[in-house]
Order: structure tokens, then sequence, then C-alpha cells
């Protein structure tokens, strides 16, 4: 039966970048369909009426919503080739809580490095990298998180990677001297094509970060 | 691998950790239910969930999985042989379920935490109006997921049924101290009869608290200071 994939997203988003990866870790052929975020587009307000939020994954007609249950998806319907999840039922629900965790706490933490000034703004730097040395210290000195193999974990994480300059430009920080580790990491998973052709440059990130900023009144 | 002792933290009137008890009472595996007392975390507990530190937290031979969904996971993966599956068996039910549960927790409880905090009328009337926006969103759920049969996931509690009937007693007790039909059989008919059927299922039974006694509880727990 013929597999037809759509990925509805947008090409600065951290969570349209797992759906990205995931499919290409399968080798599935998709349709990238970037969406204008302050003009909706019918198919995505149809695909996802509760959240109206990219990414959307619509496979034959039918759609999957929220990237982290879209990338267990993926690895359950493609499950022939590259696990992205390991078997054992334990390592399985590490995997599953530390993409958990990585939703729960990166996205306010990392918006009040660029979004936010002055005191709020170093709060949130310091939860942030509170956050990443966390990550680092679970992640120790394996090449990925699940151990040998690239999976869910590297997944839910790297797209915030090519924020990072961004964060540093507007936070006036340096990450790498706090967490080189975790850096070295995401070099490495950058080596991976399915990663480099999934993730955009991040100078046009730090771009769309400053158009956001004057949008704010920060610039 | 089911080889092990099965120990949980938790706390009787938490519906985070009422998950996971039914999910070990579908699959009858005996377990230690460790309480914790309200108000302070014992050592155990900070010790198996550094980056949380809260409840539930499962122990299989001393091993900690958290988060309340995932320990539900990893429960039906692990002792998968026995009892009825607590996931739906094909890819697209199972990220329906997931996409739920989540919706449940982030949107839902969210709206039916907000309501008794609700200052005066207006904000009382706002808050009403946003779960029963929820409660209808909801119900439609219940109709595609259970596709005419008793629960969400079927023939059988499950997954989802889990991740919303948790909340049950918290919602009467809600609704017992605002004076306001948070469920309405008029409004979500489905949901309604579901809501019933839940809380009879023998897995469920021994472990949803009494509303009296949560009532009880709850106004230990938010006792306001007279003004």
């Amino acid at each position: 039966m013929a597999n037809e994939v759509i990925l509805l997203d947008f090409w600065p988003s951290m969570f349209g970048m797992r759906t990205r990866i995931a499919l290409r870790e399968k080798g599935v052929e998709f349709e990238y369909r970037e969406e204008d975020l302050r003009n909706k587009s019918p198919l995505l307000l149809q695909m996802n009426p509760v959240h109206k939020k990219i990414p959307v994954l619509i496979h034959n007609g039918k759609s999957v919503n929220e990237s982290i249950i879209q990338v267990q998806y993926i690895d359950e319907v493609w499950s022939h080739k590259n696990p992205l999840l390991p078997s054992d039922p334990y390592l399985k629900a590490q995997a599953r809580f530390w993409a958990d965790f990585i939703d729960k706490k990166m996205d306010d933490a990392q918006r009040k490095v660029w979004a936010t000034k002055g005191e709020e703004q170093e709060a949130g730097k310091k939860e942030f990298i509170e956050i990443l040395k966390t990550l680092e210290t679970e992640l120790g000195d394996k090449p990925y998180f699940a151990g040998d193999d690239f999976g869910y974990v590297d997944i839910a994480l790297i797209g915030y990677y090519t924020w990072f300059p961004a964060y540093e430009k507007y936070g006036n920080f340096s990450i790498e001297s706090e967490c080189p580790k975790l850096i070295a990491w995401a070099k490495k998973c950058l080596e991976r094509e399915t990663v480099a052709k999934s993730l955009p440059d991040p100078e046009k990130v730090i771009g769309f970060v400053s158009e956001l900023r004057k949008r704010f009144g920060l610039e | 691998m089911t080889t092990g002792e099965v120990k949980l933290i938790g706390a009787w009137a938490s519906p985070f950790v009422m998950r996971p008890r039914i999910a070990l009472n579908l699959k009858s595996v005996p377990y230690e239910f460790l309480q914790e007392t309200f108000g302070s975390k014992s050592e155990l507990l900070l010790k198996s969930n550094p980056a949380h530190k809260k409840i539930p937290v499962l122990l299989h031979a001393d091993k900690p999985v958290c988060e309340s969904n995932i320990i539900v996971e990893y429960i039906d993966e692990t002792w998968s042989s026995s009892g009825p599956s607590v996931l739906p068996s094909h890819p697209y039910d199972r990220a329906m379920a997931r996409f739920w549960a989540a919706y449940i927790d982030e949107k839902w409880f969210v709206s039916l935490r907000s309501f008794p905090k609700a200052q005066g009328e207006e904000e009382t009337k706002a808050a009403l109006a946003q779960l029963e926006e929820a409660n209808a969103i909801l119900e439609k759920a219940f109709i595609d997921c259970s596709k005419g049969k008793p629960f969400f996931n079927g023939d059988n509690i499950g997954y989802l049924d889990i991740a919303l009937g948790c909340f049950l007693g918290w919602l009467r007790v809600t609704e017992l101290t605002g004076g306001h039909k948070l469920l309405d059989e008029a409004k979500t008919p489905s949901l309604s009869k579901w809501a019933e059927r839940f809380c009879n299922d023998p897995a469920v039974k021994p472990v949803m608290p009494e509303t009296a006694k949560l009532a009880e509880f709850a106004k230990k727990i938010f006792a306001k200071p007279h003004a």
C-alpha cells in the first residue's frame, strides 16, 4: 500500500526538526510543507483543531500531532529499520522520561534567555544552564543518550542546538564553556546526514530571533 | 523481565499515583505501597526522582521509573503477557491515546484545577466555561476512540481511561465544594456514563478514594486563613 506522508512544519521549529529527523532515519519519503504561522493553512486548522500548531504529520490522510508522539508513531509504523527507542522496557522508560524532561523544561527556560531582559533574563539563563547540565550529566561519557545508538532523546534535544548561537548572542554567554560535553555530542549528531538535512543554518535562526525580538519591542 | 520486587512511592489522594496503581491491578502485580507524608519528601523519593522530586515513582528491583503515564507504559510492556493490554495495539490508536493523555494533563486538568482558585463570579464563570469547552472536546474524543465500546480503550479500561479517570475523585470534590456540576449528563452524556463504568471497574474501585474522605483532605490542605 502506498504511503503518503505530509509534514506541515515551520523551518525554525525545534519540534518540527524532531519529526523531520525521525522520518529521514526511517528512510520515509515525505512532502514538507512550510506553514506561515501568522496565516495558518486550512489544512493545518483541519488536521490539528485542538492546538492549531505545527508540526502536523499526515499519514495516508490521518493526522498525528505533537512532535514527541509523532516520533514514537514513526518508530512504531516503520519498525523494520533504525529503531529509535530501545527494546528493553526499562531503557525505553528512561528514554521517554528524558524526552519528557526536555519537553517540560526546555521551552520556557530557553524563551527567557532571548525574549526577556534584566533580572528575568539572568534568572532564565541560570535555569537554562542548569537544565543543560542535568542533561549533560545524564549523557555522561556515552556517545548518545541511549548509548552507542542515536535515538529518541538525541532527536528530542538536537533541534535546540541550532538555537544556541541565538541564545548566546542575546543572552551574552557561552554555552560551550558551561557544557562542553553537550556541544561535542551535538556536533557528533550533526555528522549524521539525517540530522544535517533536517536542521536549519543557525545564522538564519539568529535572523529569525532578531525579527521576533523587534516584534516584542526588545530591539 | 518481570522478576524483582515492585514498590510504588506515592500517596492515596494523588490522581497521578492512582494511574500506576490501576495498571498494576490490571496486571495483577503485587506491590508495596510506600506512602509519602503530605508536606514532606522522603530520602527515598528524592534519591529516586532527583530531576522532579515528585510522586509517583515505581521501583522495580530498586530501579526507578518516573512520570505516571510513562510508568503505566512500562507496566504494560513489562507484564505484557499478564492481563489485558493497557495501550492499544495499532500505532495510530496508540498515538491518539498519547495525544489525548497529554491534552488531559496540559489543558483539561489545568482547567479543572483553576476552578476552585477562581475568585468572584466573573472568574468562576470563565473557569467553568473553559472546563466545559475541554469537556466537550473530550466527549468527542471518547466517541472517536471508543468506537461504540464502553471505554476509550475499547472493551477494557486502558491508558487513556486511566489518564482521565484518575481525576474523577477530585472532580467530584470540586463539584461538592464549588456547588457546580462539572461533568454534566446533559452536556457530556457519553463521558458521564463512562465515568460511572470507570469508577466501578474492579481495578479502579480499590484505589479510588471516597469523595467524603477526599473532601476532608482537601479542606485540610487548601485551608484558607480567615479574612
